[in-house]
């Protein structure tokens, strides 16, 4: 057996067969995930129907009823004003970045990105109790004459924003970065300042890549967990406006796994708010991969 | 046969980091000629031409020193406007890249940022400028597609049209023809012996056949120096330095 | 002269953005430092909570920080010795079928963006499954899960950038593809896959949502897989929704404590990605 080990071709058989192990594991681990949530939320299909369990405000888990709308109107909230606030901030630093900056600043704001983009999501949370939360509560709400706590939709938002700015902002650099020289080179020959170059053939040229990184900010907005359920409020009602608490899903997931197994099937709805998630992720980045590839082609 | 000076470049150095890429450059570029700057790769030939048009800006290692006159005015150090001083040159680069937009609009673009935007006169020279490249016949039914769906040799001349469009008075071309078939190499070849009339062209090649064939003026560049420059007929037939000889024989490439 | 109106507009924006995103990561560290290094005392670093993490006033986050250390260390192992090798059989075996290379980045870029709780909640459903209860070892498994994306595709691209004709000249020479993969492939990118592992590790010690059903939590300093685990990103959310003072400072420190953790991984992470990128800057 020993004798055997140290022979090199069994060695070699022994350890491609490892990576295969471990290859196919990985390919079918997404199947494995969308099997398993679906497998464990199917039971909810018995009394909801699916149409129900998306579009129904109604969420009584004690009668069995599960509506998952109100849920999903939070998220949709907290991730589009997120989007309003991050998208821009991202799209112009990105450009000043790339177009505008010296080495040394560019020696300053990589760090930052970087650090920005490897912070827990906790440590965002912790910020936005101490520092957003009051400043809603103090200082922005009573400008709109608005009576907040301070944990709100608004909260959570601007807290995602900031979280996503390093994602998207990466994502953007890199596609700016990619655009031939060349490119600018012509326009710039032709007459046109750096900031009609700008204006009329970079961006034009980055837009694919521009929705492309804005969709996977969405996505990686929608299925943010600890941070936004610190300073969303968690409360069950649909947002009249940006001061109101709002109740995402991963923050229902999240905060309800004590009762999970104390409710019938309420380990079932909480799978199925995974699930939800989890479909919303993965075809949002399958369609945003997708553009990009082709725009790669084109 | 007139023989102004169009470009004059004067003790050009040019450094990247610490690099020194242009070593005391001296030439002087006739008017309404085609000039070829010719070289071995990588002897500086064309960050020369990238000096003469300031695209050398965009790069922040880029050091220089000298001066550069066209038309007696010394663009490296003018305090005219850079775009003005890039109006007179059109470039065109090794490889095509047709700006992000239709066809139509790749030749307009230079023409509406200058603020013209009459569309019966844009469409006019549009085409005009199209058909001076013999684009036109080809294009004509679809120049409002992306300008990305032509081939290389098509867009190549699209390229050269858009250039010509802003009207200037001297093209850059760098290798223009190196990515290029041999049909569309051709073409340009010869609407460069046109263009020669009205424009003053300088091209950047390392293919000593297509020197012999269009150039009227030579400039020969190696390792960042210029070793020998004059008339095309002069330069070919009775070169006198050394390097020039043996590049000449194919010595080295 | 609308012309440069315009410009100075757009530039001011730019400018304002990029103040923006450096006044914000200030903000985020001084307000997070300027509560939680007087909190941060020895004290803090070396004893358990005494009289419940969530009430009593006494003692330290030490239970959070084990945890957090043996959650992320088996984690990042297991990650590393699934991970790695398929990274190499990526860049060694399918590095010329383009086709399934693709499919196969395709999906590690998808799963990559499915959110840490859905790791979480899909953790839980495989313990029930599998009977174990909240511990060390299925939070050490569900991060495992969470956590083999981000690192096979980062040594993916690490070893994308290793040349094709390396590989060839030590085929050539009669080594093994395994003997390949493993000297020539992976020890010249070593130093790149250390960053891919680094990076995973602080992914693994910085999430929460993943270990919040699945490793638990607890006071004590888990002596076996089978025992639950306090875990750092926990030990700050719980601690601060707590209405004592003395608990939520401990909230507090923990948050300094894996900023400081965070922030090492980083430095770590750029010196030696140095050597890979010289242009990068």
């Amino acid at each position: 057996m020993i004798v055997l080990f140290y022979n090199r071709k069994t060695k070699n058989r022994l350890s491609t067969l490892w990576m295969l192990i471990a290859i196919s594991f990985v390919i079918i681990l997404p199947f494995i995930l969308g099997v398993g949530l679906y497998y464990k939320s199917s039971m909810l299909f018995q009394e909801n129907s699916l149409g129900d369990l998306l579009f129904s405000k109604l969420w009584k888990p004690s009668i069995g009823k599960f509506g998952f709308a109100t849920f999903i109107m939070g998220s949709v909230w907290v991730t589009f004003i997120a989007m309003l606030i991050s998208a821009p901030i991202c799209i112009f630093a990105a450009l000043s970045i790339t177009q505008y900056s010296r080495k040394f600043y560019l020696r300053i704001i990589h760090p930052v990105i970087d650090i920005l983009a490897g912070l827990p999501s906790v440590v965002y949370g912790v910020w936005g109790v101490i520092v957003v939360v009051p400043f809603i509560s103090n200082v922005i709400a009573p400008i709109f004459g608005a009576q907040t706590m301070g944990y709100s939709i608004l909260a959570g938002a601007i807290v995602l924003s900031v979280m996503i700015i390093p994602f998207i902002l990466n994502i953007l650099i890199e596609i700016f970065r990619t655009i031939p020289i060349e490119l600018t080179e012509a326009s710039l020959s032709l007459g046109a300042t750096k900031w009609e170059t700008i204006k009329y053939v970079l961006v034009k040229k980055a837009v694919p890549g521009i929705i492309a990184s804005i969709g996977f900010g969405l996505a990686r907005a929608f299925g943010e967990t600890m941070a936004v359920l610190m300073v969303v409020g968690n409360m069950i009602q649909i947002p009249k406006n940006v001061f109101d608490a709002g109740y995402p899903l991963p923050a229902l997931i999240a905060n309800n796994y004590g009762e999970m197994l104390s409710i019938p099937k309420y380990d079932s709805a909480l799978m199925f708010a995974a699930l939800i998630l989890f479909v919303v992720v993965m075809v949002f980045n399958a369609l945003m991969r997708m553009l990009i590839v082709r725009y790669d082609k084109y | 046969m007139n023989n102004t000076t169009k470009i004059k470049v004067d003790n050009l150095n040019l450094y990247i980091g610490k690099q020194h890429i242009l070593k005391d450059i001296n030439i002087e570029i006739p008017e309404n000629k085609l000039t070829v700057i010719l070289g071995p790769s990588g002897c500086g030939k064309t960050t020369l031409l990238k000096c003469m048009n300031r695209l050398t800006d965009l790069y922040q290692d880029v050091k220089i020193n000298g001066s550069i006159f066209i038309d007696n005015e010394d663009i490296l150090h003018t305090k005219t406007d850079v775009t003005e001083i890039r109006k007179k040159m059109g470039l065109l680069s090794q490889r095509p890249f047709p700006l992000p937009m239709n066809i139509y609009n790749n030749v307009a673009y230079g023409l509406k940022i200058s603020g013209r935007r009459n569309k019966k006169a844009l469409d006019a020279r549009v085409e005009n400028y199209l058909k001076q490249v013999n684009l036109w016949d080809e294009v004509h039914d679809r120049l409002h597609e992306p300008a990305s769906k032509l081939s290389i040799g098509q867009q190549q001349r699209l390229c050269l049209a858009r250039g010509l469009a802003v009207d200037p008075e001297i093209i850059l071309a760098d290798e223009p023809t190196s990515a290029l078939d041999p049909i569309s190499s051709e073409t340009i070849e010869r609407k460069f012996e046109e263009l020669k009339q009205q424009y003053t062209i300088v091209m950047v090649t390392h293919i000593l056949r297509q020197a012999r064939r269009i150039a009227d003026y030579v400039v020969f560049m190696y390792m960042g120096e210029v070793i020998e420059q004059g008339p095309a007929k002069e330069f070919f037939e009775n070169p006198k330095m050394d390097r020039t000889k043996s590049y000449l024989q194919g010595a080295f490439n | 002269m609308i012309k440069k109106i315009e410009e100075i507009f757009f530039r001011s924006l730019m400018l304002i953005s990029n103040l923006l995103i450096l006044f914000v990561l200030a903000l985020i560290l001084l307000s997070i430092f300027k509560k939680g290094l007087g909190a941060l005392n020895w004290e803090m670093l070396s004893q358990r909570p005494h009289g419940g993490y969530y009430y009593g006033k006494e003692g330290g986050v030490l239970n959070a920080i084990v945890g957090s250390l043996y959650l992320s260390f088996g984690a990042t192992l297991l990650a590393t010795i699934i991970g790695v090798p398929v990274a190499l059989f990526m860049n060694v075996y399918l590095v010329k079928q383009k086709r399934v290379l693709n499919f196969i980045r395709f999906l590690l870029d998808l799963i990559w963006g499915v959110p840490s709780i859905v790791y979480g909640a899909f953790g839980f459903t495989l313990m029930v499954f599998l009977g174990i209860k909240t511990s060390l070892l299925a939070g050490i498994i569900t991060v495992t899960l969470f956590i083999l994306p981000i690192m096979i595709r980062a040594c993916d691209e690490i070893l994308k950038t290793s040349p094709l004709g390396l590989l060839e000249a030590s085929l050539s020479l009669g080594s093994t593809k395994t003997e390949t993969s493993f000297r020539v492939v992976l020890m010249q990118s070593f130093s790149g896959i250390i960053t891919a592992i680094l990076l995973s590790f602080g992914r693994a010690i910085g999430d929460a949502a993943s270990v919040l059903f699945t490793a638990g939590y607890t006071d004590n300093i888990p002596s076996s897989l089978s025992e639950p685990a306090a875990t750092l990103p926990l030990s700050i959310f719980f601690q601060l929704s707590s209405p004592v003072p003395e608990v939520q400072n401990r909230a507090y420190a923990s948050a300094v404590i894996l900023i400081i953790i965070i922030l090492t991984i980083s430095l770590l992470s750029r010196a030696l990605s140095k050597k890979y990128h010289k242009n990068r800057i």
